[in-house]
């Protein structure tokens, strides 16, 4: 299982990647491999402002389905439009192509309360 | 939790394994999808040992067996099998069951689901009046389920038991992989053909008939898989799960069920199920295809285009074989008809179905 550096990671298995006030979100390789084959990533969040922990939609495996939680606060500004017809890629390559969306960030200090890779690791081991 | 006879091998095998009906049973092994294809387009080998099993008999078996099912298990002859389901005195169903005829009008073994074994024991042994033997062989029983077009052509070459040309709902009893007294059953779960096979889980008979179906298969892309899958195929086929789409609370009528509810023979709830059928059900089982994007879950509940709630979903997935969202529901009679518009209430969303013909296609 993969867990790079470079990223933040939550409780709810998304990651996310900061670039100054900018972030770029979606799920973990542990949370792709526990869902299985996904078949539909339903985000209708673009343009909202949510709160931490806020669900901003939702992924549908074959057998199962998952709420999406916000990292930190923030305005949703893109979903990726790439998942409407390749959803699996959210397995093959759940921290590159497989990302969901995009969003500014109202607080920086959010970013520091997220785990790094060693301690989600540490979560999900 | 208890294990099956092969939960060993489902762990050394790298299977995701949850709890099911109280076994540590495989959900997945390669991913559903793969799966589901192996078993649709080739053959795939499901450990479903958690199954029960009783044997009845005696003179008074098959007049219990009548007494208590829905089927009329009067048409059995030695080596046949049939579906059925064992009615409440509500007219809701305790479970659906096969019954299989090992000699006729004294021998009976019926296959019931692992979460009813003691409720249904508890609820045949009460009406027992007539003092048949039963055992309750579940536990020294195991089953694998072959299934998918080539999996019967796989194992032939296991048994001198004929059961390439075993018809549907028919089974051969023999010496198979080694293991003598094993019962192989034209009968399955995904609608893809193949067989099941039953044998006493004593001595090493599990690991033989484990290996010697791979050894044979595993060279021509024979797969285990997991229950996800199971689900999946049996879903596109729009069989029954119990506990799903069938409970206490259900009629077989209600679900489709009236082919297995004979009313040529008296049976529990007998009077109830004929006035019903007499007068219409209020609500049907019926298939529904997702129109616009949503996959329909248990539960969730379903709106006519007025928002008036008219019925709920009783299991649903994204089908892997048709590339489509399908659900099964109960609904109001009055949207039941195929070709009905519905919407499926997906996260407070109203999400467009309409009522298609089962199995899906």
């Amino acid at each position: 299982m993969q867990f790079p550096e470079a990223l933040k990671y939550t409780k709810d298995h998304e990651w996310i990647k900061v670039e100054g006030n900018v972030a770029t979100v979606g799920i973990t390789d542990f949370a792709q491999r526990e869902l299985g084959d996904i078949v539909f990533v339903d985000i209708s969040a673009k343009g909202q402002s949510l709160g931490a922990n806020e669900i901003f939609g939702s992924v549908e495996a074959v057998k199962t389905v998952s709420d999406l939680y916000l990292p930190v606060s923030g305005t949703i500004t893109e979903v990726n439009p790439g998942l409407e017809s390749n959803p699996e890629e959210v397995n093959s390559d759940p921290y590159g192509n497989g990302w969901m969306i995009k969003m500014t960030i109202d607080n920086m200090a959010e970013v520091n309360d997220l785990m790094d890779a060693a301690a989600y690791q540490e979560l999900v081991g | 939790m208890k294990n099956t006879p092969f939960t060993q091998k489902h762990i050394e095998l790298g299977a995701k394994m949850a709890e099911f009906a109280g076994y540590n049973m495989p959900i997945s092994y390669s991913g559903i999808n793969e799966e589901h294809h192996n078993v649709r387009s080739n053959a795939g080998v499901f450990d479903v040992s958690h199954m029960g099993e009783f044997m009845l008999k005696g003179e008074g078996a098959l007049d219990l067996i009548q007494r208590v099912t829905s089927n009329d298990a009067s048409k059995l002859t030695v080596g046949k099998a049939q579906y059925s389901c064992l009615p409440n005195e509500q007219g809701g169903i305790v479970d659906d069951l096969l019954v299989y005829c090992i000699e006729e009008n004294k021998v009976y073994m019926l296959v019931v689901n692992a979460s009813n074994i003691e409720k249904d024991w508890n609820w045949i042994s009460k009406h027992n009046t007539g003092n048949v033997e039963m055992h309750n062989i579940s536990d020294k029983t195991g089953l694998l389920a072959v299934q998918g077009p080539k999996a019967v052509q796989y194992i032939q070459e296991l048994t001198d038991m004929d059961i390439a040309n075993l018809k549907y709902y028919t089974f051969a009893k023999g010496t198979f992989a080694g293991v003598e007294n094993v019962i192989v059953s034209a009968t399955g779960y995904t609608g893809a053909g193949g067989v099941e096979i039953y044998f006493e889980d004593k001595d090493d008979n599990a690991e033989k008939i484990w290996n010697e179906i791979f050894r044979v298969g595993t060279p021509q892309g024979l797969k285990p898989i997991g229950l996800a899958a199971r689900d999946t195929l049996r879903l596109e086929m729009g069989y029954c799960l119990y506990g799903n789409d069938i409970d206490d609370t259900t009629s077989p009528l209600e679900a489709g069920l009236g082919w297995i509810t004979k009313f040529t023979k008296d049976f529990t709830a007998r009077e109830i199920l004929e006035k019903q059928k007499a007068e219409g059900v209020s609500r049907k089982l019926v298939g529904l295809e997702m129109v616009d994007k949503g996959i329909p879950r248990h539960g969730y509940k379903i709106q006519n285009a007025a928002g008036e709630e008219i019925g709920y979903i009783t299991s649903g997935t994204q089908a892997p074989s048709l590339g489509k969202a399908i659900g099964i529901a109960y609904i109001r009679k009055d949207h039941a008809a195929e070709g009905s518009d519905v919407f499926v209430m997906i996260r407070d969303k109203a999400v467009k179905a309409h009522v298609v013909k089962i199995p899906f296609a």
